[in-house]
């Protein structure tokens, strides 16, 4: 049996994207149908069985935060779409967004029916231009088929979806800073307490959620959330899609349910099909340049929410990145930390110095003799302050890599550093 | 569910073990100094809203892993705080040393050395040699029209000057911008300040931790005029100075030292010590019949004060339609100046050519009204050289005199007497208490009964009342902070504004809380506030009009207020251009050493 | 072929189509970027956006040096950004911006003598799946060659849509 599954990426490639009509032959809207025959609690009891987690990173029960919002007695409320698909190594949200933008439509449209909202907003990146003008086509065919605008398949709902274009910041992939771009202003996260249930979008109750997770609600909602959540684990229901990149042979996003192994997910030929010219696999990058770093030895590791944090892993955003074995670590490191360094907002200390400092103490460590005597001991300290002091999740996460790859190649790391240096860092 | 604190609940919580209780809505880190905890912070300022950016203050909740900034955070019941401990005192020497990575280390010779507040963490965490190799920036420091000093290679960062700026005077002139290792506080374009909307109220200053935004230090003009035989130097004393100046000395907050003032300042050489106060008299008295003049003629109402040039600024900038509503009066400072060049000349047989104004203000846009170029109408300059209160407590330290210890002397005369009227005109709601009572007796010839209006004092930043005056009901407001003055002015062009008579003042609290007073929190102007209100009610006479030296100056010299010679003395007039127009730019940049 | 410059009508017009909604400045700011022809913001349309929007232009600043996308000097007509994020870079990004200097004969971060082309680097753009890629404008050109990165050079300077049209990629 076939790894790959169809459960939200049905139609992707072979129906002409904007087209209600193509979509609706592939069980398109059959969700919203449903949905506006059920009671809002119905819906968010049936995204609660489905175990789905938040699919742009944080990996948030979605049940739970739709719950949280919905007795929230504050109107009007917000549905935000969060397509700042900026996580190197993903483009699984492109996917969906460029072939099938009318399930991601059909997901918010849900969302708003169930929360009685009138507007609602999908921030796209400022790189996904042509993504952009496919949405809103799809939104103004959507309206034309009655799925979208004024009452909505009869039912006297109101909604309408705009498409909001981001212009290069990564970090407004953090949902407080993705509002305040939504509102025109410059992308630096807000200060949390209020939560953006209670505060969000114009300062209103909102609810933000990632392109897959939208998509994903019309399948919940049309089979039932058991059905959805059987096609992963009990503690990680549904599927999932996983993009594939770097040294790999079959480099592309699939749809997998939760649960193969990462040696599944990289070596078999139906999906990344090993590592090209017969290298072997040094190590792997999940969930793009916040996540973990892991090696060979944690390759049977199931690819699941549970599974990959009891290891020190997480799936993020679905990006896997895998790299040979003529990579060397501090040089993939230092791309990943020049990668923060162009994105920090830069307004609290820890992640704007942090990510400088421990850029050029990694410059050093991969030169032979450039090392200081303390820099090994001033990288743990830094690591340490980013990820517990950072004022977003960026910083908080910035130094993950790093601190995840030190351990797998401690060697590597220590190589140049001076014997001294070395006392230091065991102290 | 959305929660807004109640303050009336109270909030059972322990800091380090110590059990302490709180009004709900309390932040743990003023929870923590309720209890003697002294959390550190570097972008925490307790008047501006909270940033959050510095991340010193972060504290461990409940044993938890993930930190909370304890700034940001409010208290919950039952939370166990740790505020110290091993982790934390890591987390907090790597911030700091990571700052200090890219700040310059020439602290000697820097003008907030020994009150700067990334110093002192330094200090106060051991940091005695740098944890990374320096890497300073080097950004060429900019004088701004002889006002502000910006010098960004200092800046930590903070925001508090970004906050001030654009949250609480709304001038927007400076912003964050760029991110990253980029990000820095800065004017669009790194333009000049006078190219852009700033309005020199020098809140920024008042806020920075660090010597980033400061005064542009005119002391040695100053010295150098006083050792110039050939100068005959007089001194003003703005009311709002005698009551901060002692905190620069170590004295309690609030302390009233006028007379140690006046006698430092004979001691640093100056040939006559006058007062502003006696100046604020004399506004008063033009003010004054300004105002009963609109009133009886129907002139154009409301009339705004015009003795703060933050404001004056902040009009022509942003309300240039609006500019007939403020009154012509020059400030008391101008008016003070142009008389010490006409007046005082030609009472005491000196040259005015020859006269030095040297002005003490708690202000730094009253440098840069100081340099307008039709402040000249004497013929000569009217002020020469504004010190704020900072710079005149540090030529007091150079020249080794003992502030606090100092015997308390008299104001020179014929420019030295003074009121109560004159001494609140350093607080908000003072200018407007002044007028009142002077305005009330000249219309009615009565005495008033009490000479207090308790409406238009205190820290609120909108005030509103009305009088009767003689048959009339005379409607007036107070604001003071310029994001309040906004709201008045949009009133005003709405047309929905039908107060008479309107004080405001650039600066939260007043002249009190000037941007250039010794660096305070609002708890500290309140406390100079009160002192204010114990000098007026203290005073012999409490009203402009009853001042015998100001009397004298009509009877012998002015003739009558509004006069001709008052007209060109004492009146001024502003431009619909703004201040980009007419006023010639002058900045100077020096590079770091 | 150079656009003419732009004109207050149209940048006013670029506000009128957003309904002057101080809302929508970033998108505002991203089409007057497009339409200046040489890819970015002059001051003087960031501070007639100030004043019609009513946005302090230090807001409006903040923006503009905020957002990558965004740039406050004149660039060439067309960026070509060459992604630098890990898994462009491990798959020889560095090897294509060594041909795009090559063909355009500047270095990383210059403009050609013509003011056609900028050359520049970029975050990960979402096409990893084809890396090492370059983003020229809205299109995006994966699974690079010496002999693509010539041929869509000339497609660009000649004005030959149809060989460009050919390369992109899908989405």
């Amino acid at each position: 049996m076939s790894k790959l599954k169809t459960l939200i990426t049905e139609g992707a490639g072979s129906i002409r994207p904007t087209e209600v009509e193509d979509y609706m032959n592939v069980g398109g809207y059959n969700g919203l149908k449903k949905a506006v025959t059920m009671t809002p609690e119905e819906i968010i009891g049936e995204v609660k069985k489905s175990q789905l987690l938040g699919r742009g990173g944080a990996a948030y029960p979605a049940g739970k935060k739709w719950e949280h919002l919905l007795h929230i007695d504050i109107f009007p409320k917000y549905i935000v779409c969060n397509a700042d698909e900026g996580e190197p190594g993903t483009f699984k949200d492109k996917l969906l967004m460029g072939k099938l933008p009318l399930r991601v439509i059909e997901g918010i449209t849900i969302a708003g029916y169930v929360f009685g909202a009138k507007a609602g907003y999908i921030y796209v990146r400022g790189e996904y231009r042509k993504i952009q003008r496919v949405l809103k086509e799809a939104i103004m065919h959507a309206k034309g088929a009655g799925f979208l605008g004024k009452n909505i398949l009869g039912r006297g709902f109101d909604f309408d979806i705009h498409v909001i274009s981001g212009a290069g910041a990564y970090v407004c992939g953090e949902n407080s800073a993705l509002l305040n771009s939504t509102e025109g202003k410059v992308g630096r996260p807000r200060i949390k307490p209020p939560h953006l249930a209670e505060v969000g979008l114009f300062l209103q109750p909102t609810l933000v959620n990632n392109v897959e997770s939208f998509a994903s609600i019309p399948a919940i909602v049309e089979g039932g959330g058991s059905t959805y959540c059987e096609y992963g684990t009990p503690d990680s229901g549904g599927t999932k899609l996983v993009c594939l990149s770097g040294h790999v042979n079959n480099r592309s996003t699939y749809e997998v349910p939760l649960g193969l192994t990462l040696r599944e997910l990289i070596y078999d030929p139906e999906l990344g099909n090993g590592i090209p010219n017969g290298k072997r696999l040094k190590f792997f990058h999940l969930g793009g340049q916040s996540g973990p770093i892991g090696g060979p030895d944690q390759l049977d590791t199931p690819y699941t929410y549970k599974g990959l944090s009891s290891n020190g892993l997480s799936v993020g955003s679905g990006a896997v990145v895998v790299m040979n074995e003529d990579v060397s670590i501090l040089e993939y490191l230092k791309g990943v930390t020049e990668f923060f360094l162009h994105e920090s907002c830069g307004k609290c200390v820890p992640c704007r110095e942090g990510n400088k400092q421990i850029y050029k103490i990694l410059c050093r460590l991969a030169t032979p003799g450039a090392p200081e005597p303390d820099d090994l001991n001033m990288l743990r300290r830094l690591v340490d302050t980013m990820i517990s002091a950072s004022f977003c999740g960026l910083g908080q996460s910035a130094a993950v890599a790093l601190n995840t790859a030190w351990k797998i190649f401690k060697d590597e790391f220590e190589i140049n550093a001076k014997p001294q240096a070395l006392g230091h860092a065991a102290a | 569910m959305s929660h807004i604190p109640d303050p009336n609940k109270s909030v059972n919580l322990t800091i380090d073990g110590i059990p302490v209780t709180v009004p709900e809505g309390t932040s743990i880190l003023e929870a923590a100094r309720k209890v003697n905890v002294k959390i550190p912070v570097l972008c925490h300022h307790p008047d501006l809203q909270v940033r959050a950016v510095c991340r010193l203050c972060v504290v461990e909740c409940d044993g938890g892993k993930k930190l909370k900034a304890a700034c940001a955070n409010d208290v919950w019941e039952g939370v166990n705080v740790v505020t110290d401990n091993a982790r934390l005192r890591g987390i907090r020497r790597m911030i700091l040393e990571m700052i200090l990575a890219e700040h310059p280390q020439d602290c000697l010779a820097c003008i907030r050395n020994q009150t700067c507040e990334l110093q002192e963490l330094a200090h106060q965490f051991g940091i005695y040699r740098p944890g990374f190799p320096v890497e300073a920036r080097h950004f060429d420091i900019v004088v701004d029209t002889d006002t502000l000093v910006r010098d960004m290679s200092k800046c930590v960062k903070c925001g508090r000057c970004v906050t001030m700026c654009q949250e609480v005077q709304t001038v927007r002139a400076i912003n964050t911008s760029s991110r990253s290792v980029d990000y820095e506080i800065t004017t669009p374009y790194d333009k000049p300040l006078i190219e852009g909307l700033c309005v020199y109220c020098g809140q920024c200053s008042s806020v920075c931790p660090v010597g980033a935004i400061y005064e542009n230090d005119q002391t040695d003009k100053v010295f150098e005029a006083l050792g110039d035989k050939e100068r005959h130097v007089v001194v003003q004393t703005a009311p709002a100075v005698r009551v901060a100046i002692g905190e620069e000395f170590g004295m309690p907050h609030g302390s009233v030292t006028t007379g140690k003032m006046v006698t430092a300042l004979k001691r640093l050489g100056f040939d006559k010590v006058f007062d502003t106060d006696f100046s604020a008299d004399v506004t008063i008295m033009e003010e004054g019949h300004e105002f009963l003049d609109r009133l009886n003629n129907k002139g154009r109402l409301p009339m705004i004060t015009s003795c703060s040039p933050g404001w004056i600024n902040f009009v022509e900038v942003f309300y240039p339609d609006l500019l007939p509503h403020l009154s012509t009066c020059k400030s008391p400072q101008q008016m003070f100046g142009a008389l010490a060049k006409s007046y005082y000349p030609s009472a005491y047989g000196v040259d005015p050519a020859k006269v030095t104004v040297v002005s003490i203000m708690p202000c730094t846009a009253k440098k840069f009204e100081s340099e307008r170029p039709e402040m000249n109408s004497s013929g000569y300059r009217d002020v020469d050289v504004v010190l704020t209160t900072r710079e005149l407590a540090r030529m007091i330290k150079i020249a080794g005199i003992d502030f606090p210890n100092l015997p308390e002397s008299e104001y020179d005369n014929i420019m030295g007497q003074s009121t109560g009227a004159a001494a609140i005109f350093g607080t908000s709601g003072g200018v407007m208490e002044a007028a009142l009572r002077t305005v009330y007796e000249v219309v009615t010839g009565e005495e008033l009964d009490s000479v207090d209006f308790e409406d238009v004092r205190g820290h609120q930043g909108i005030k509103k009342s009305s009088v009767m005056v003689g048959g009339t009901e005379v409607k007036i407001m107070v604001a003071n902070g310029l994001k309040n003055a906004r709201r008045v002015m949009n009133s005003i062009r709405r047309g929905e504004c039908d107060a008479h008579f309107i004080e405001i003042m650039s600066c939260p609290g007043g002249c009190v809380g000037g941007g250039g007073q010794p660096y305070a929190t609002s708890e500290t102007k309140r406390k100079r506030m009160e002192a204010l209100y114990r000098v007026d009610r203290d005073m012999p006479i409490r009203k402009s009009h009853k001042n015998p030296e100001v009397q004298a100056l009509y009877e012998k010299y002015l003739g009558e207020p509004l006069g001709e010679k008052s007209h060109k003395l004492l009146h001024t007039h502003y431009s619909t251009q703004g201040k980009h127009h007419w006023y010639v730019p002058h900045v100077t940049t020096s590079k770091r050493r | 072929m150079q656009q003419a410059p732009m004109t207050e009508g149209q940048v006013l017009k670029i506000m009128e189509k957003y309904n002057n909604d101080p809302q929508q400045l970033i998108a505002v700011l991203l089409d007057i970027q497009e339409a200046s022809g040489s890819n970015y913001v002059d001051e003087k349309w960031a501070a007639l956006a100030a004043r019609v929007l009513d946005v302090p232009l230090s807001k409006i600043y903040d923006i503009l040096t905020f957002y990558a996308m965004f740039s406050t000097k004149p660039r060439g007509e067309y960026v070509i950004e060459i992604c630098r994020s890990t898994p462009c870079h491990f798959t020889e990004a560095e090897e294509v911006v060594s041909w795009f200097e090559k063909v355009l004969g500047i270095k990383m971060g210059e403009t050609t003598l013509d003011k056609k082309f900028t050359l520049s680097r970029t975050c990960c753009v979402g096409a990893c799946d084809v890396g090492p890629v370059a983003k020229i404008g809205d299109e995006v050109y994966g699974d690079l060659t010496l002999e693509k990165v010539n041929t869509l050079v000339r497609s660009y300077r000649e004005g030959l849509p149809s060989f460009r049209e050919a390369l992109a990629c899908q989405n």
